[in-house]
């Protein structure tokens, strides 16, 4: 019978996705950056029958807002919305102060696809910048137009835009009457949209982490009865576990290579950085110390290891070079500086710093050492780095309720993405989801 | 007075004994009982007896009722939660008092147990993670050093993932910050 519970248990956690209740993520723009650019972004003319599959322009919109870079003209305050360039008259978006006009089609394609096609106009030099399309199924639509704010984004800031990626978050709703609480890992668009529930259980998730191709995640689940490390692939749902150790099984950290996964284990005593080769399981030890070391983070070369340990008597980032196997102290400003996570630059690291006694998110120049605080809540963690390195999403409280929200690394901009109900934490920025 | 505080144990065993009866297969008439009596005392017994009824629950039928009898009241003497400072694990005086309690009921039994490691919400959820099991590990080793072998403790660390109280402040912070000492068997 209790077998039978636990085989019950065990499908239970595999009918992913089916079924599942995903929490709903909502956006809430707190500020933007100061002189934004203006920008209007006007209904793409849908040239099928029925009704249009999405507003795509409400996402691309909705997109460029939340970048804090950009101020979007209002629909009701356009004077006319054409679609294409002959329809586009100049005056009409000066009156605005407008100063880039983006405008588009929405095509139906054979097969349930759906094509964007697109155009951005400098209104002031009263030239087109650029034009293109993406194309895909129909029921990718918002992703075709996170590409479309991406390609605007590029052309604008000269930075890559990140908004046709994902986030991986934890949710976790409360049990009821002594009931327990149910972990919901899941997967959404970057704006919060879509969520896809990937794993839910009645025992903790904790700490997903990408595969460098986005093709799997890794995480830490209770299921098991005590911690262990799981990898996952999305598409598929298959699971393999991948450490079942006596203690800490934690923090999976993919190397950019894919290859290797730093993780901390305690087997041997104390909580301690592990190497784990994944084609043949072997793990190497990389700190030997009676301090707690954990929360490892690859560098974008893969040659070093950035990682929180107390082997100074408080938590602070440290940093183990692969080749030469030394351990080189990173922060000194504060007495809690902790979880650190690197941006594709190599140079601009994100992490957990108590400053009295509140935690904020941080972020570190590694060339320069300059620390500079970028949050001012109370219990701000989990800093997760977009992979253009323009934004960090974290995790913090607020009226009790764990809530996901995002600034960008450059200061100013902030957008809150609370769920509609639970709590939400430990947000995981994908990697491009694409080459290019 | 025997009569009553059976009764009070009974209840306090069928706390968190809905699912053990849930998913065993020997499930006693008493056991059922015991469960009903839950319904209604859940409400008023403390979140320390919680836990030690659920070992006492998992107990199988044939382990010494009266060595049972002996851990039963040490649970109900102390508690079966011991509270930490803020990013310490050092054993307080209170828990000092309950784990001699406990070493002395346990060095009659060969009952396993499991130390269960929390922390509050501050600080980030890896390194609370390892500072759970700090705690655990501190409470194991001061019963390994006071006789009870190693190998019959488990450990186990849910850092802040398992909190009692949900507020923000010291008030919840210092019921989250805790080990719990379960009874296996």
């Amino acid at each position: 019978m209790r077998r039978f519970a636990t085989t019950v248990f065990s499908i239970c956690l595999l009918l992913v996705a089916i079924g599942a209740r995903a929490s709903d993520l909502t956006i809430e723009i707190t500020r933007g950056m100061d002189d934004p650019t203006a920008i209007a972004v006007v209904p793409f003319a849908w040239q099928g029958t029925g009704a249009a599959p999405e507003d795509v322009s409400a996402v691309i919109e909705s997109d460029l807002l939340r970048s804090g870079q950009f101020a979007p003209v209002a629909r009701g305050d356009m004077l006319s919305m054409p679609s294409a360039q002959t329809e586009v008259f100049y005056r009409d978006w000066r009156a605005l102060n407008t100063e880039y006009l983006l405008i588009g089609k929405m095509s139906p394609q054979p097969l349930n696809g759906l094509r964007l096609d697109y155009e951005l106009f400098d209104v002031l030099r009263q030239a087109r910048v650029f034009s293109g399309f993406e194309s895909g199924p129909a029921t990718d639509a918002r992703m075709l137009a996170h590409r479309v704010a991406d390609k605007v984004y590029e052309h604008l800031t000269g930075i890559r835009g990140a908004f046709a990626t994902r986030l991986l978050y934890v949710s976790v709703t409360r049990g009821q009457d002594g009931a327990k609480d149910t972990y919901r890992l899941t997967m959404s668009d970057s704006d919060g949209a879509r969520p896809i529930v990937l794993l839910e259980s009645r025992e903790p998730l904790l700490t997903p982490a990408w595969a460098p191709d986005a093709v799997q995640i890794a995480y830490v689940s209770f299921e098991t009865g005590r911690q262990a490390i799981f990898r996952q692939d999305i598409a598929t749902g298959k699971r393999e576990q991948l450490t079942n150790f006596k203690g800490l099984n934690s923090s999976p950290a993919w190397s950019p290579d894919g290859k290797t996964m730093a993780m901390v284990l305690s087997k041997d005593g104390n909580p301690d950085i592990y190497l784990m080769d994944l084609a043949t399981r072997s793990l190497t030890n990389i700190t030997r110390n009676y301090a707690i070391d954990t929360e490892p983070a690859w560098m974008p070369d893969g040659q070093s290891i950035l990682f929180t340990s107390d082997r100074g008597g408080r938590p602070q980032i440290y940093r183990y070079d692969l080749a030469s196997q030394t351990t080189t102290r990173v922060t000194f400003e504060g007495r809690y500086n902790a979880r650190a996570r690197v941006a594709q630059d190599g140079r601009n690291v994100v992490l957990v710093h108590q400053q009295d006694g509140a935690f904020n998110i941080a972020l570190l120049d590694l060339v320069t050492d300059r620390l500079q605080i970028l949050t001012s809540t109370q219990l701000d963690e989990s800093p997760s780095i977009a992979p253009n390195g323009s934004m960090v999403l974290y995790a913090t409280k607020s009226d009790d309720r764990g809530i996901l929200a995002a600034v960008s690394v450059a200061g100013g901009a902030k957008f809150r993405l609370p769920a509609r109900d639970g709590d939400v934490r430990e947000p995981a920025w994908s990697p491009y989801l694409s080459a290019n | 007075m025997k009569h009553l505080s059976h009764i009070c144990k009974l209840a306090a065993i069928a706390l968190s004994a809905t699912l053990v009866v849930a998913c065993s297969s020997s499930s006693t008439q008493e056991d059922q009982e015991a469960a009903a009596a839950a319904a209604a005392a859940a409400a008023a017994a403390k979140a320390a007896q919680d836990m030690a009824a659920e070992s006492a629950a998992a107990e199988s039928a044939s382990a010494a009722d009266a060595q049972r009898e002996q851990l039963m009241e040490t649970a109900e003497a102390y508690g079966n939660v011991f509270y930490f400072a803020y990013d310490s694990s050092t054993l307080t005086p209170e828990a000092i008092t309950a784990l001699d309690a406990y070493i002395a009921a346990l060095k009659t039994t060969n009952a396993f147990i499991r130390l269960e490691g929390h922390t509050d919400e501050r600080g980030t959820r890896d390194y609370n993670l390892a500072l759970g099991e700090r705690r655990a590990n501190t409470v194991r080793d001061y019963m390994a050093l006071n006789g009870i072998p190693a190998s019959r403790i488990e450990s186990i660390s849910y850092g802040e993932e398992r909190p009692v109280a949900y507020g923000t402040g010291e008030v919840s912070w210092a019921q989250n910050r805790r080990v719990v000492l379960v009874v296996v068997n």
